[in-house]
This record gives structure tokens, C-alpha cells and sequence, in this order.
């Protein structure tokens, strides 16, 4: 193992949020290492999404820590960054990819414009270079370059999930949140997807963090998944061990209750 | 033209006068930025320029001479109607010639004569924002002022090359002034851009409706936002002013006639009587020329 | 005995079924092993004796509620049962091979690409990995024309095949085979034997269940006797 592995990309330290007397997470702590693959998993209203908006610095916790090994100072407390440095972080060194790619997408431009526009961000400013930059991402989410000037609002629900991932990835970011990535997709086509992701995080030696319902999703994408139950962690482990040997009553009845094909 | 009695000098109070001027000092200590400011109601509606009369009202004197022109006109309806207003309500002299201007307020042009040093130039704005296409919620385009987040302008640029094969936008073309903050130099055509970069002229911005100032200094870098590979450019025309053969300077293209008879003649009408008061003609028009129907709003 | 591989003290493993009544299954009641670089222990005992859930427990893939496994990684120790996750990944990744009864891939990957998977996460390129996962393919037999289908189409011995040249394409120092040779014809089970053998020789330790007891003798170099409730034990 190389010594940088043994330092966490990202830390959890107690996070919680609460809405008044609503719970939305309670106490969460992990460490995500380089090249990981977190999956968050819980039935609807369990507190993912909310841990998700928590540690992508979009929701401060009520309490507790996020921390983030910064390129230039180590291990940070994302909501003690100056404003700036977190708006920079979020568009350079982390993606974020939602579930439903109308959030994460303009529209109404070019999937060009959609995945340069982090280039342009961080001071690219040569159509030529961005142009090309596009369409090289594009087709690595196997997008064909002669679509690269046509807006998403004319591609497919995958394809703009494809677009979305570019639009991410175009900055080789470090690491990626990811809310339901192949929610409400057709099943083929997640599984398009799902091989997609897992060679890009191979690739790339991404680290991620994807909240899903759907335990087949990560069975093939997460190394570690975490069960959430109520606003809190009840198990955390391997995937496949989780999976396979779940220890707590919740956890066993989630996975008892798949569906086998 | 008689003063008309019962009004202060220039229509507004004192207070609201210096409230503006107080904003307009914030303007010009930080060029381009947008100070929020208390816009009054004046006996116009919105989007006929009652930011910019709001401006022009506060910097106003009695020594003053004023000239307002509207797409470069000083005879379209607007033009005149602001300009009597004044002579009115701050009974100042008032003249079409640029150059004995001291004050002058425009709707979507810069005037074709270079403006001097101690002229003031107010411009009447209609969306002071140019992150708005992209972003509606004012705390975020605040947000990205405060950021430099302005990757998104170039966005909308990238756009227009892909769809265009160039960058199409040719009014309301964005700046960054003083290398910090983009800003919307008012629909005027990108041709005006060039002469905002380093004017020697005080350079005054009031939106109305929208309820903000901001300013460019005397000598101010005001630059286009553009690609290394797509470069800014202004429009360019084949021909030259019917009127007064300008090739230099910003041309309309009027209809003549029912047959559907057409013409390009200068935008800006004080230079065009210029040059042809100097003895400059163009390959003619109409024989009578003053029929010549120019853009109103 | 030359210093082992893997060395287990101690596990104990029961499963405590929540959701139905709270029944708790004790499986294996305090396992000891050791197993040197060379060596091929063989699990053996009758069905419900705990062989599968031993396999399991010591790829982490079973939790164990008391006990240590060991494994020899970078030159140093990994107890699998309290290594953090990525360390536990990690010793998966390039030390520990495993090989189930079941292919478990992401669905319209091609199999050539299955194959070249574990040494693509080892960072080797994309033509030399699939070069090497031709080389297993073609050598357990798979058609050449398949190589580019998903396996999910395939039949239940062609996965099979697929899945043992998946497990077999990184020399992995350590090798956990859960039933290898089942659903397969003399000719790939003479294959496998050899690919078992050539791990064995090059120092490997290989911990199997064997179904069938030509392969088990023919491979196996010790057995642990395993029976009901599993206590454990081993013989020469």
C-alpha cells in the first residue's frame, strides 16, 4: 500500500443535521481514502440525501465535521473555508453528479457548453482548446463527437447522464458525489452507465460517494456502503460483506427484501 | 423655454439628489460594481430611461449643457421629450452639438465624436445585470461579483461561436472594467465597446426599474470578453452613410420609401450634420432628406 | 513447516438471523490453521459444516464475531478482521484471489473485458490486460467468437470458466477456490488442476472445497476435517 492512501481524501467527524426536532442525519464519521467508492444506501427519508448535501459542502451540519485534503493545505474543515476556496473546490477538485440530470445540466446549451464550462471557469479561454476538451470527454462517456454542439435537451435521459458525468469530470476532479446517478433510467441503460462509472473510477482513481437505493447498483459500483435507518448509520462494511453477511435487523431485512432475477 | 414654477431644480429633492450622488461616489470608487439605490417614481414610465434622468438630475447644474440622444438621435421622440424636460424643470441649455455638451444622457449609443475630459456620459439601462441570463436570484449573481465567478459569460460567448461559426452577440456586449467586474455596458452596439476603454469622460450607469447605479472613471481599461482564438470585433458595414459617406461610424438602415427602397445612414445625427456641414456627401438618398424616418422607441 | 501465508487463530463465526426470531447459527467454533507459501489445504467435511462460511469469513466477506486472520501482505501482517476497510481491499486487490460458485459482473460487459478486469484495478493497460485474459480464455476453452459477449448469455459452465480465469489472471499470493472445478467437463478440470498446481509452484497458498475427490486428492497437499457443529481440525 503507497503511504498516501493512509491519509483519508475525505473525514466525517459526527455530522448531524437537525430541522428543529426533525432529525435529518445523526452523528456520522467515516473516512473515505483515495480511490474508494462510498455508497450510502436507506429507504426514502433514512437521511442520505441530507448526509450527501451535508458532506458535498451544500447543507453546514447542525454539528460535526467535514474535512477534505485540500492540494494546498491538507486537511480542511469545508464550511470553515473562505467562501471562495469552497466555491473553487466544488467546481475544480469534487464533481457532483444528481439524479436528475436537468439539475445539473443547462439545457438550453450545447453539451459542448455544458462540459466546457468548467474549463472556462477555472480560465480556459480558447474555443478551439475547449471545444476539443468537450468533445474528448464526450466520447469518453460515449457521446459521439457529432453531437458535441446539440443542446441536452435533445439526448436521452442516459445520454444526459452521460453529459452530466463530462460536464464533472472535464476537471478531473478528486471526488465525486453522486445522488441516485441511475435513478429513473431504464435498466439497460444503467447498466451502460454503471460499467461507464466503474471503469472512469478505475481510470481515474476516483474517490466517490453515491447515495442509491438500489443495492444491485452497489454491489457493482462501491467498495463500502453504509445502511442508514432514521437519520442514522446502523451498519457500515464491505459491500459484499454487507450484502452478504449483514449484521443489524434493518440491514437484513433490506437485503432479504431484493428482488432476485 | 420657461422654467416651470413649483418644482425643485432638476425635479428632485435635495435629499434624493444626494443620495444618489452618494451612490454614484460608491459607483466611481468602485468601477462597475452596482450600488443598489432608492429609484423614485418620475413622471415616465419605466424603460424609458427614468434611471438615467434619475442620474442626470443629480449631477446636474445650472451651467450645464445638456444633450440626450436615443440610438443616436437628438431628434427622436424620447430624445426631445427628456431634453425639454430639463429645460424645463432645470431651466439648462441644452444643445444636439457633442462637443458643447457637458452632460449628455443616451439610450443605446456613444456618440461618434470622441467625448473629452470633463463631459459626463449617462446612460440609461434597462437589465444592469449580466449574469442574469444565466442565474435569477440576486443573491447568487452577487454571490459570483463577489467570486469573480464569470466563467459563465464565456458560456454564453462558446454559445454563439458554435451556433453562429462567431460570437453573434452585438449589443449589450459584456465588459470586464478594470479587470474585476463584468458589466453590462447597456444595449449599445458593440461598436460603442471600444470607445468605453479609457474614455476621458465620466462614465454614469442608472437602471430604474431595476434600482442601480455604477460607474466607469476617467481613463478606466474597459475590455470586451472574448476567445484567444475568437477575438472581439465590431460590426463592419459594405457601404458608407448615404448622407455623409462616413465610413467610419455606426450606420442604420432606413427604409426609404413603400417599395421597400433601403439605405445606411449614420446612427449618430449631430455627426452626421457635421460631416456634411463640412462639406461631406454621400452617394445621396432621398431628395428630401429630412424625411429620413429614424428609430424610435 | 516454513513461516505461513495465512495464519487463523481463534475464529469464531455464528449468524444471528434477525428477522426470524433471533436464531442464532453457530458455524465455526474457534478455527486455527496455518498455510504455507507451496501448500493446498483442502476444506473438507459434509454439507452445513461450515466450509463455505470459512472460505468466506477469511476473504472478509463473512464477519466473524471473534478471532484473527492473518495474511502476509507487502511483507508484513494483515489481520482481516480488523484492517480498515481500504487496507482489506487493498490486500484483495493484489494478494488474495478468490474464486466462486456464482459470476457476479456488471450485466453487458464483455467477457475478455470480465477477465482483464482485476489487472486493469492493478493499473496494467488496457492491451496488455486483455492480452493476458485472451491467454486464460483461450486456455480454458472459451470460443474465441464469445470473448466479446456478455457472459450472462453464456452457459452455466462457460461462466464458470469465465470466473476461474477472472480469478486466475493476477498471480495472486493467495488463492481461496470455492468449488472450482464444478459444472465443468475432464478436459477444463484438467485445465484447472494445472492452473492450480502452476499457482502452487510459483508459492502460492491455495485454500479450496473440492466436490470432486480425484481433484481434491490430486491437489490438495492437507485437508482440514470440518464437521458439525465445526470445531476444526487439521490432519496431515
Amino acid at each position: 500500500m503507497t503511504a498516501e492512501t493512509n491519509r483519508p481524501l475525505l473525514r466525517a467527524e459526527g455530522v448531524s443535521k437537525f430541522y428543529g426536532r426533525h432529525v435529518g442525519c445523526r452523528d456520522v464519521s467515516f473516512e473515505l481514502h483515495p480511490g474508494e467508492v462510498l455508497g450510502i444506501v436507506g429507504e426514502s427519508g433514512s437521511g442520505k440525501t441530507t448526509l450527501l448535501n451535508c458532506l458535498s459542502a451544500q447543507l453546514e451540519p447542525t454539528a460535526g465535521h467535514v474535512l477534505y485534503d485540500t492540494r494546498a493545505d491538507g486537511l480542511t474543515d469545508v464550511y470553515r473555508m473562505s467562501e471562495a476556496a469552497r466555491r473553487l473546490l466544488m467546481r475544480s477538485d469534487w464533481g457532483l453528479v444528481r439524479q436528475n440530470p436537468r439539475d445539473g445540466l443547462r439545457m438550453g446549451v450545447s453539451a459542448g457548453a455544458n462540459v466546457g464550462e468548467r474549463l472556462m471557469a477555472v480560465g480556459a479561454r480558447h474555443y478551439g482548446n475547449i471545444r476539443s476538451e468537450a468533445t474528448d470527454w464526450l466520447s469518453r462517456v460515449e457521446i459521439d463527437a457529432d453531437r458535441v454542439d446539440d443542446p441536452p435537451a435533445t439526448f436521452s435521459g442516459g445520454m444526459q447522464q452521460r453529459v452530466q458525468l463530462a460536464r464533472n469530470l472535464v476537471t478531473r476532479p478528486r471526488l465525486v458525489f453522486m445522488d441516485e446517478p441511475t435513478g429513473g433510467l431504464d435498466v439497460s441503460v444503467q447498466a451502460r452507465l454503471l460499467d461507464l462509472l466503474r471503469g472512469l473510477v478505475n481510470d481515474l482513481g476516483l474517490s466517490a460517494v453515491v447515495v442509491t437505493h438500489d443495492l444491485a447498483v452497489t454491489r457493482l459500483l462501491a467498495h463500502r456502503l453504509m445502511v442508514m435507518k432514521g437519520g442514522a448509520v446502523v451498519e457500515t462494511g464491505l459491500t459484499d460483506q454487507v450484502l452478504d453477511d449483514p449484521q443489524h435487523p434493518y440491514s437484513q431485512l433490506l437485503v432479504s427484501s431484493i428482488l432476485q432475477p | 423655454m420657461s422654467v416651470v414654477r413649483g418644482y425643485n431644480f432638476a425635479y428632485l429633492d435635495e435629499q434624493t439628489k444626494r443620495m444618489i450622488r452618494r451612490g454614484l461616489l460608491k459607483a466611481v470608487a468602485v468601477p462597475g460594481y452596482q450600488v443598489p439605490f432608492g429609484s423614485r417614481e418620475m413622471p415616465l414610465p419605466y424603460g424609458w430611461g427614468t434611471g438615467g434622468i434619475q442620474v442626470t438630475a443629480s449631477v446636474i447644474g445650472p451651467d450645464d449643457v445638456l444633450k440626450v440622444i436615443d440610438q443616436g438621435a437628438d431628434d427622436t421622440t424620447n430624445a426631445v421629450s427628456i431634453r425639454r424636460f430639463f429645460a424645463r424643470v432645470a431651466g439648462v441649455a441644452t444643445t444636439e452639438r457633442t462637443t458643447e455638451a457637458t452632460l449628455i444622457q443616451t439610450r443605446h449609443r456613444i456618440p461618434e465624436t470622441p467625448l473629452a475630459e470633463g463631459q459626463i456620459l449617462v446612460y440609461q439601462v434597462p437589465i444592469p445585470e449580466p449574469l442574469r441570463w444565466v442565474e435569477p436570484r440576486e443573491t447568487e449573481t452577487r454571490k459570483m461579483h463577489a467570486l469573480t465567478e464569470y466563467g459563465v459569460m464565456h458560456v454564453k460567448l462558446y454559445e454563439d461561436i458554435t451556433r453562429h461559426g462567431r460570437i453573434a452577440t452585438s449589443f449589450n456586449y459584456p465588459v470586464l472594467v478594470n479587470g474585476r467586474y463584468v458589466m453590462s455596458p447597456s444595449p449599445i452596439p458593440k461598436f460603442d465597446n471600444p470607445k468605453m476603454h479609457r474614455m476621458p469622460a465620466l462614465q454614469l450607469f442608472g437602471a430604474g426599474r431595476e434600482k442601480r447605479l455604477y460607474a466607469v472613471p476617467p481613463h478606466t481599461r474597459v475590455e470586451s470578453l472574448d476567445f484567444e482564438d475568437h477575438p472581439f470585433e465590431v460590426q463592419t458595414w459594405d457601404d458608407v452613410c448615404a448622407l455623409c459617406g462616413a465610413d467610419d461610424s455606426y450606420l442604420d438602415e432606413v427604409i426609404v420609401d413603400d417599395q421597400g427602397g433601403r439605405m445606411f445612414v449614420c446612427s449618430d445625427s449631430d455627426y452626421c450634420r457635421q460631416r456634411r456641414d463640412a462639406g461631406h456627401a454621400g452617394h445621396g438618398g432621398p431628395s428630401d432628406l429630412e424625411t429620413v424616418e429614424r428609430g424610435t422607441p | 513447516m516454513t513461516e505461513p501465508i495465512i495464519s487463523v487463530r481463534g475464529l469464531r463465526k455464528a449468524f444471528i438471523l434477525h428477522n426470524q426470531g433471533g436464531v442464532v447459527l453457530r458455524v465455526l467454533n474457534g478455527i486455527d490453521l496455518d498455510v504455507a507459501a507451496g501448500e493446498c489445504l483442502v476444506l473438507h467435511g459434509p454439507s452445513g459444516a461450515g466450509k463455505s462460511t470459512l472460505l468466506r469469513t477469511l476473504y472478509a466477506n463473512y464477519l466473524p464475531q471473534a478471532g484473527e486472520i492473518r495474511i502476509r501482505h507487502d511483507g508484513g501482517w494483515v489481520d482481516m478482521v480488523t484492517a480498515p476497510p481500504h487496507r482489506v481491499l487493498d490486500v484483495r486487490r493484489r494478494t488474495l484471489g478468490w474464486v466462486s460458485q456464482f459470476l457476479r459482473v456488471v450485466p453487458r460487459v464483455a467477457a475478455i473485458d470480465v477477465v482483464a478486469e482485476p489487472l486493469r484495478t492493478l493499473g496494467v493497460a488496457p492491451d496488455a490486460a486483455r492480452d493476458r485474459a485472451a491467454g486464460l480464455l483461450a486456455r480454458l476453452r472459451i470460443p474465441e467468437r464469445l470473448w466479446s459477449l456478455a457472459p450472462s448469455t453464456f452457459s452455466g459452465g462457460e461462466q464458470q470458466r469465465v470466473n476461474l480465469a477472472h480469478s486466475f489472471v493476477h498471480p495472486y499470493p493467495v488463492l481461496l477456490l470455492d468449488e472450482p472445478t464444478a459444472s465443468l467437463d475432464a478436459a477444463n478440470r484438467e485445465t484447472v488442476i494445472g492452473l492450480i498446481d502452476e499457482a502452487r509452484a510459483r508459492g502460492a497458498a491455495v485454500v479450496g472445497i473440492f466436490h470432486d475427490a480425484e481433484v481434491r486428492r490430486r491437489v490438495g497437499t492437507r485437508v482440514l476435517e470440518m464437521r458439525e457443529p465445526a470445531g476444526g481440525e487439521v490432519a496431515a
